[in-house]
C-alpha cells in the first residue's frame, strides 16, 4: 500500500509525528482566524513585529526557569500583552497610527531583551525559540496549544459580530457600541496568546507564517467573510498536514517545511484562484450590462 | 410645543485650541428638519461630531435628551474592500438593537431588503461592497441609516457624489422620517434644496450666523457675513475673552 505508506503510515508508527499533527491542527484553528482579522484590518505584519516583542520575552522566561514551559510562556505572554495592549490604546488615544505604536513598543522590547540576554553570558538555544520544534511537543506543551486556540475559538464565535464591524468600519462601531476599544484589544490579546502557542511549535518567526500565509490563500479564494474563515483554516490544516509529510519523508526540518507548503499553497492560489492573476492575465469578454 | 431634546449651551468646539464652532447657543426641538449651512471650514462637520460624542468640546456642553442617534460622517472609516456584501452591510444597521447574539428574525431581512430598495439598490445585495460606486456605497449607508431606526440622525453632507435622481429619493426619505417626527440636522451646500426642503437652517461660519425658519436664515446679508470669514486659524490669536 503506497498510498499508506505515504500519507497515513508515519502518524501511525510514530507517536511524535502524531502530536506533531495534532499540535499543528490545534495551532491552525487558532491562528488562521485570527491572521485573517489582521489581514482584514490591514496589519499583516503585526503578526511579525508582535512575534519580535514576544521573542525577548521568552528568552528572558528561558534565562530564569530554563527550558520550561511555564517560564517561557509566561514571558513571552507578559512581553506581547505589554506591547500589543500599549500600542493598541496609544493608537486608540492619539494621532499615532497603531503600526507605528506596535513598531515602537516592540523594538523597545527586542533592544531590553537583547541587552539583558547579552549581559546574562547564558546560552540561550535561541534556535528553538526561533523555529520552534513541533517534532519535540511533549503533554504539557501540547495541552497549552489546545487551550489556547479552543479559547480562542470560543472568543471568536462570542466576540464575532463586534469584532467584524470593529474591522469593517471602526467609526460606525464605536457609534453603536461603546466596547469597541474591548474588541480591538482583546483581539490584540488573542493574537499574542497564539503567537506564543504557536511559538513552541513553529517558533516566533515561523508561527507568523501559519497566521498569515492562509489568510491571504482565502483572501485571494472567496470576497465573503464566512467563507474566507474556513478556506483560511482549511489551508492551514492542510499546510501541516502536507508539510509534516514531506519533511518525514525527506528528511527536511518540519517547522520551515509547513510554512513553504504553506507558502506554495498562497503561491499556487495567487495564480489560479479566482481572484488571482490568471483571471487578469486571461480577461474574458466583458458583459452587456 | 415639543420639549427641547438637543441644547447647545455656549458651545465651543475645536482643534488645538483653534476654535471651529465659536460660542454656539440654542436648543433644536424634537421634530426639527434642521438644515446646517455655510463654507468649508465653517464648523458644520465639527458641530455633527461633536453632537455624536466623538469631540469632546473646547467650551460650553451640548445635552442631548435624546436616547439614540445615527450619525452618517462625511468621510467615514468604512473600509471599502471589506469582504461582506450590500446585505450584510446593511444588516449591521440593526447591529445597536440584536447586539453580538441577538437573531436576525424573518422580519428584519424583511426590513432590510426593503431598505436596500428604498436607495434603489435592489439586485445588489449578494453584491460584495467592493464593488459598488462612491454614489452607490454612499445610498447604502442610507439604507443602513434607515435600519438604525434612530429618533436622532445626523447627515453630513449625504448628497456628495449621488446623482440628482438618487437625491430626489433621498430626500423623499428624509422627508418621511421628519414626519415620523424624527429629528434630523442634515449639513448641505445646495441652498436650493435646504429652501425647498429644509423648514430650518443653521448658518454657522464658526460664529453662529443666523438660526430660525430657512427663509429668515439664508438672506443675502447673512450669506455675505458668511462669506467674509476667514478660513485659516489665526496662529497668533489670543485667547478668547468670552470664555473666560
Amino acid at each position: 500500500m503506497l498510498l499508506y505508506d505515504l500519507l497515513i503510515g508515519p502518524f501511525i508508527e510514530f507517536p511524535f509525528m502524531r502530536r506533531a499533527l495534532a499540535g499543528g491542527l490545534a495551532v491552525s484553528l487558532g491562528a488562521a482566524p485570527i491572521g485573517l482579522f489582521l489581514m482584514l484590518r490591514r496589519m499583516s505584519l503585526i503578526g511579525d513585529a508582535m512575534a519580535h516583542a514576544i521573542l525577548p520575552g521568552a528568552a528572558l522566561g528561558f534565562l530564569i526557569g530554563g527550558l520550561s514551559l511555564g517560564a517561557m510562556t509566561l514571558g513571552g505572554l507578559v512581553a506581547g500583552f505589554s506591547v500589543a495592549l500599549l500600542a493598541g490604546a496609544i493608537s486608540r488615544a492619539t494621532l499615532v497610527k497603531e503600526d507605528m505604536a506596535l513598531a515602537a513598543f516592540y523594538l523597545l522590547s527586542l533592544a531590553t531583551g537583547v541587552l539583558i540576554l547579552s549581559g546574562a553570558k547564558a546560552n540561550v538555544d535561541v534556535l528553538s525559540l526561533l523555529f520552534g520544534s513541533i517534532l519535540a511537543l511533549d503533554d504539557s506543551t501540547l495541552l497549552l496549544i489546545v487551550s489556547i486556540s479552543s479559547l480562542t475559538m470560543v472568543a471568536l464565535a462570542l466576540g464575532y459580530r463586534g469584532l467584524v464591524l470593529e474591522c469593517l468600519d471602526p467609526g460606525f462601531a464605536a457609534g453603536v457600541s461603546r466596547h469597541g476599544a474591548l474588541f480591538h484589544l482583546g483581539f490584540l490579546a488573542l493574537v499574542v496568546l497564539n503567537l506564543v502557542a504557536g511559538f513552541h511549535a513553529l517558533g516566533t518567526l515561523l508561527v507568523v507564517g501559519i497566521m498569515m500565509l492562509p489568510a491571504g490563500t482565502a483572501r485571494l479564494w472567496s470576497d465573503d467573510i464566512t467563507a474566507m474563515l474556513g478556506i483560511a483554516v482549511l489551508a492551514a490544516m492542510f499546510a501541516n498536514l502536507v508539510g509534516l509529510l514531506v519533511s518525514y519523508h525527506l528528511g527536511l526540518a518540519s517547522g520551515p517545511a509547513i510554512i513553504l507548503v504553506a507558502g506554495l499553497t498562497y503561491i499556487a492560489s495567487l495564480i489560479a484562484a479566482p481572484l488571482g492573476l490568471l483571471r487578469r492575465w486571461l480577461p474574458r469578454r466583458h458583459l452587456e450590462a | 410645543m415639543s420639549t427641547p431634546a438637543l441644547a447647545f449651551r455656549d458651545l465651543t468646539l475645536g482643534y488645538d485650541r483653534h476654535p471651529a464652532v465659536h460660542h454656539l447657543d440654542g436648543t433644536v426641538k424634537a421634530g426639527s428638519l434642521l438644515a446646517v449651512v455655510g463654507p468649508n471650514g465653517g464648523g458644520k462637520s465639527t458641530l455633527l461630531k461633536g453632537i455624536a460624542g466623538q469631540l469632546p468640546s473646547l467650551g460650553g456642553s451640548v445635552a442631548n435628551g435624546f436616547p439614540a442617534l445615527a450619525y452618517m460622517p462625511q468621510i467615514g472609516d468604512l473600509s471599502r474592500d471589506f469582504p461582506v456584501s450590500v446585505f450584510d452591510l446593511a444588516l449591521t444597521g440593526l447591529c445597536s438593537r440584536r447586539g453580538l447574539f441577538g437573531r436576525i428574525s424573518r422580519s428584519d431581512r424583511d426590513r432590510t431588503y426593503e431598505a436596500i430598495g428604498r436607495v434603489g439598490l435592489d439586485g445588489f445585495e449578494d453584491r460584495s461592497i467592493r464593488t459598488l460606486s462612491g454614489g452607490q456605497l454612499q445610498r447604502l449607508l442610507f439604507a443602513r441609516l434607515m435600519l438604525q431606526d434612530a429618533p436622532l440622525i445626523l447627515l453630513d453632507e449625504p448628497f456628495a457624489a449621488i446623482d440628482q435622481r438618487t437625491i430626489v429619493d433621498l430626500l423623499v426619505i428624509i422627508e418621511n422620517w421628519h414626519r415620523e417626527g424624527r429629528t434630523i440636522l442634515c449639513v448641505l451646500h445646495d441652498l436650493e434644496v435646504v429652501r425647498q426642503h429644509f423648514p430650518e437652517s443653521l448658518l454657522i461660519a464658526r460664529e453662529p450666523i443666523a438660526w430660525g425658519p430657512t427663509a429668515t436664515v439664508l438672506t443675502d446679508a447673512n450669506l455675505s457675513r458668511a462669506r467674509s470669514m476667514s478660513e485659516a486659524f489665526d496662529r497668533e490669536a489670543a485667547l478668547c475673552e468670552r470664555a473666560a
